[in-house]
């Protein structure tokens, strides 16, 4: 393989993988607050794809990108609202099942809608002008995704690490009785990890699609699968974690294809999970144990 | 002087368990109140319903006049109590200083002048305010717990049991900082079961007994009374040792 293709490979991987990023983040944290696997979140990552093919039915790009963003926002937060809050002092197992049930709930609703039939994903047209470098040639697409997954992962960190709400987060996904005793609101704490988690998975969504082209009412379940992976290999509550994770799957899986395995991309993905929770359950950055009993 | 917190009637369940059946016992302004009792005696429960983590079965319980029934935990805090709760419960994933502002976290007024006030009264706290509150040890965690509280400016502070698995010295540590603070005008509302302690330091002193209050008085006369010495003091067993 030359160095050009080598690099070409590269950078796909790596815009792949900055796309899973974005959505394993939102796994990451709900897992963090609720100690919860949010199975629907795949299918929010879907129906975000559905929501950019109507709005730029109607409207130009730049009215468009926001709207499918609150639409996003909007629907993981009445998910957490409708099929997570009334099971809060449930076993963890209800509410996973719960989630489970929302993930076929919208897999099944944008079939009946949208019939199975997969739909061209639209295209934003300055999001598709190609850059040559020597040897290498890419879609602007793919050159912002990881750029603008390392941003907004900078600005998380930020948000989370260095103001009161974040602040606020970090407490609830500890003690969440004793937050409540600081006068913390917990359950818009928890609406608020909702409305980040979707936010990104809304951008996931159009980065990814813009790549795929269509979208279907399944193009959220092997992703979502995926992104979870990612979060589990960087450790399931570590959002650094979740990105070095997401880049890393990203990264493989391209090369697997280049290299003539992409039978097997999907497969080593999982075989990765089954290694990874063998060797290293908690993850590369999983919760470092600093509790005093 | 005025009560500040009025329990009366208190009935607190768990599945249809009475752990708390018919309390009634007020907390006069700028005082130490204590309840002791042994485990399981429902004195945790009493705190925890006052704040609203439980929800009482009957019972009403007044503060400053004001019926606190229906209110939520975050409501309730907002008024002016706070529960230094048991097992001290500091966010183990966030630095000393983050969980004192946490503490503070309903406030929007300047912090400055409190956190000074924390820090003159645990330096220990000062020193390490850039650690994460899980790396202290069990007594310096207690004074956190404490410390996180008073940062809300209470006008009551509860606390559940704070003596609760710490060496004798740093005990003794915690209750010259609840007469400090106590001192300094604050009203306290004490749950323990270091019976001998927690008295000397109360105005006044209820016991409870599996879910009832069976004797009060002064903190001096409890901790004279024959039967709260056999029971709580340790005084039989040491007669029986000699």
């Amino acid at each position: 393989m030359s160095a050009s293709t080598f690099a070409q490979h590269f950078l796909t991987g790596i815009s792949l993988g900055g796309a899973y990023a974005l959505i394993a983040i939102g796994y990451t944290m709900v897992y963090g607050i609720l100690r919860l696997i949010n199975f629907a979140h795949g299918d929010i990552f879907m129906i975000s794809g559905y929501f950019m093919i109507f709005a730029m039915a109607s409207f130009p790009w730049y009215v468009a990108i926001p709207i499918v963003l609150l639409g996003t926002i909007l629907l993981g937060v009445v998910i957490e609202k409708a099929a997570y809050r009334p099971l809060r002092s449930s076993p963890r197992m209800s509410v996973m099942i719960s989630a489970i049930g929302v993930s076929y709930l919208l897999q099944n609703l944008a079939t009946y809608l949208f019939t199975a039939i997969p739909k061209s994903y639209p295209e934003i047209p300055f999001l598709k002008i190609i850059f040559q470098f020597g040897g290498i040639s890419a879609s602007l697409v793919t050159l912002i995704t990881p750029v603008l997954t390392v941003v907004l992962v900078i600005a998380l960190m930020q948000l989370i690490n260095h103001t009161k709400m974040g602040m606020a987060m970090r407490a609830v996904s500890k003690d969440t009785e004793a937050s409540r005793l600081m006068g913390i609101k917990v359950d818009s704490t928890i609406s608020m990890t909702f409305v980040i988690g979707s936010l990104l998975a809304g951008v996931g969504a159009i980065l990814y699609f813009t790549d795929r082209m269509t979208v279907y009412p399944y193009s959220g379940s092997l992703p979502g699968l995926k992104c979870f992976v990612a979060a589990v290999l960087g450790g399931i509550g570590s959002i650094p974690g979740a990105v070095i994770g997401g880049f890393i799957i990203g990264i493989c899986e391209t090369f697997l294809v280049a290299f003539g395995y992409s039978t097997f991309s999907d497969a080593f993905t999982f075989l990765l999970l089954i290694v990874i929770l063998l060797v290293r359950p908690t993850g590369l950055f999983g919760e470092a144990a600093t509790d005093k009993v | 002087m005025s009560n500040i917190l009025e329990v009366k009637d208190l009935k607190v369940a768990y599945g249809g368990i009475e752990a708390v059946k018919g309390i009634s016992f007020e907390v006069p302004e700028g005082e130490v109140v204590t309840l002791i009792g042994a485990n399981g005696a429902g004195k945790s429960s009493t705190l925890r319903s006052i704040v609203g983590l439980e929800k009482p079965v009957s019972g009403s319980i007044l503060f400053q006049g004001m019926d606190l029934k229906g209110m939520g935990t975050e409501t309730i805090v907002t008024k002016g109590i706070t529960l230094v709760p048991e097992g001290r419960r500091v966010f183990a994933n966030l630095t000393v200083l983050e969980n004192l502002r946490m503490g503070a976290y309903m406030r929007k007024d300047s912090l400055e002048e409190d956190m000074n006030w924390v820090y003159d009264l645990f330096p220990r706290l000062k020193e390490r305010s850039w650690q994460p509150a899980g790396t202290l040890s069990g007594g310096e965690q207690q004074m956190l717990a404490i410390a996180r509280a008073l940062m809300s400016k209470p006008k009551l502070i509860m606390m559940d049991e704070p003596s609760l698995g710490l060496a004798p010295i740093i005990v003794q540590g915690v209750f010259d900082i609840i007469r400090e603070i106590n001192k300094q005008g604050m009203t306290i509302l004490l749950v323990e079961q270091n019976a001998n302690m927690a008295l000397r330091a109360a105005n006044t002193g209820y016991v409870m007994e599996t879910g009832r209050i069976t004797l009060n008085g002064t903190g001096k006369k409890l901790a004279e009374d024959e039967s709260v010495k056999a029971a709580y003091l340790g005084k039989a067993r040491a007669k029986k040792k000699s």
